[in-house]
C-alpha cells in the first residue's frame, strides 16, 4: 500500500496547475514539504471543510481545476458534502479522499472506514457519477485527470515533515494573489 | 411578494452579493426563490450550516462576494467554522439570519437558541445589525457586507419574526 506522502506527490506532480485545498494536520505538512506553492490552501482548522471550501472555490472559478485533498475522518465529519458535490458536480472539481482508516494527526485512532464503511460506495450513493479507486501512485495520477471523487487507500501513519512556516494570512494572501483576486 | 422579502433581495443586490449558500427557514422561503431565479447569483443549498461556511470561504478565495442564509438554529452548527476558518484567515462573510424563538414564536423548541443568538454573536465578536423595517433592510445588507469586507470578518443581519410580519 502506498504512503500518504507518495499519494500527495502523485497528485502535485500530475496536476501542476491545479488549486489544492488540503485537510489540516499532517496531510498539510506533507503537502508543504512535497511541493509548496501559492496555489495550495493549507487548512489549519475547521476539520471536515476541505471538500466544501474546494467546491465553493471551483464554482467561483470555473476556469481553474480545483482539487480537495481530504481524509476519511474529515469526510465522515461532513458527509453532506457528498450530496452537495453530486448536486452541482462541476467539471473542474475533484475530491481526493486519502483513506488510511485512522485519525493519524491525533494518534491514529481508527475511523469507521477501517471497519465496514466504504466511502466510494457512499459517494456513489450520494449521486456522484464519477467515483474511482486508486491503490498506487500510477492509478492515482491517472484518476487525477477526472472529476468527481477518488478514494485512494493509503497506509496509516505520518511522514517526518516540518510544520508549515506560514501564518494564516500569508496562506490566504498568496493564494488569492495567485488567482489575481484583490485581497 | 412581501415587502420584507423584496427589501432583503434588493439589499443583497445593492451589496453585489453573487454567491449564496443556504439552509432554509420558512421565513426565507420567498427570498430563496427570488435568489434561485437570479442568474447573476450562484445559489448552493448546503446540507448543514457549517458546510455552508466552508462553501462561502472557498467562493470568497475565488473572488466572489458570499452570503449565507440560515435560521438562527444554524448558528450553533457554524461556530467552529466561523472561528477556525473565517476568523483565522480573516475571511469576510455576510450572514443573513432568520431569528426565530423571539416574540411571536409558536414553536417552543425555537426558544432556547432564540434567546442565545445575540449572546453567542456577542461572545464571538461578530457584529450584527437588526433592521426593523423593510426600508432599513435595503441598506443593511450593503452596510453589513462593507463592514465584513473592511474588517475581514463575518457580520450578521438578524431578521426577526416581527420583521417578516412587517409586510
Amino acid at each position: 500500500m502506498m504512503k500518504r506522502i507518495e499519494a500527495i506527490d502523485a497528485v502535485t506532480s500530475t496536476a501542476r496547475d491545479a488549486l489544492i485545498v488540503c485537510n489540516l494536520g499532517f496531510p498539510c505538512r506533507e503537502l508543504y514539504s512535497v511541493m509548496d506553492r501559492p496555489g495550495n490552501f493549507y487548512m489549519l482548522g475547521s476539520m471536515g471543510l476541505a471538500s466544501s471550501i474546494g467546491l465553493g472555490l471551483a464554482l467561483a472559478r470555473p476556469d481553474r481545476k480545483v482539487i480537495s485533498l481530504d481524509g476519511d475522518g474529515a469526510v465522515l465529519m461532513n458527509l453532506g458534502t457528498l450530496a452537495t458535490i453530486a448536486s452541482f458536480a462541476p467539471d473542474n472539481y475533484l475530491l481526493v479522499i486519502l483513506d488510511n482508516g485512522a485519525y493519524c494527526s491525533t494518534g491514529c485512532q481508527p475511523t469507521a472506514t477501517s471497519r465496514s464503511t466504504d466511502l466510494a460506495e457512499m459517494a456513489r450513493g450520494a449521486g456522484i457519477r464519477e467515483v474511482r479507486a486508486a491503490s498506487n501512485p500510477e492509478e492515482l495520477a491517472e484518476a487525477i485527470m477526472g472529476k468527481g471523487v477518488v478514494v485512494a487507500k493509503v497506509e496509516a501513519g505520518n511522514a517526518e515533515v516540518p510544520v508549515i512556516d506560514l501564518s494564516p494570512e500569508q496562506i490566504r494572501d498568496r493564494f488569492m494573489k495567485s488567482l489575481a483576486v484583490p485581497g | 411578494m412581501t415587502k420584507s422579502s423584496a427589501a432583503v433581495y434588493s439589499g443583497l443586490k445593492r451589496a453585489k452579493i453573487d454567491f449564496v449558500t443556504s439552509v432554509p427557514c420558512v421565513n426565507l422561503k420567498e427570498l430563496l426563490s427570488l435568489l434561485e431565479s437570479d442568474h447573476d447569483i450562484t445559489c448552493i443549498p448546503a446540507t448543514r450550516e457549517e458546510e455552508g461556511i466552508g462553501l462561502c470561504a472557498g467562493a470568497y478565495l475565488g473572488g466572489k462576494r458570499p452570503a449565507i442564509l440560515m435560521q438562527n438554529s444554524g448558528l450553533g452548527n457554524s461556530i467552529n467554522a466561523l472561528a477556525s476558518l473565517d476568523f483565522l484567515y480573516r475571511i469576510p462573510l455576510l450572514m443573513i439570519i432568520s431569528h426565530r424563538g423571539v416574540e411571536g414564536e409558536n414553536i417552543v423548541a425555537q426558544v432556547p437558541m432564540g434567546q442565545l443568538t445575540e449572546p453567542l454573536l456577542n461572545t464571538l465578536g461578530i457584529r450584527w445589525l437588526r433592521p426593523g423595517a423593510p426600508e432599513e433592510a435595503k441598506w443593511a445588507m450593503a452596510e453589513a457586507w462593507n463592514l465584513a469586507r473592511s474588517e475581514g470578518r463575518p457580520v450578521a443581519v438578524l431578521l426577526d419574526i416581527s420583521f417578516w410580519r412587517g409586510a
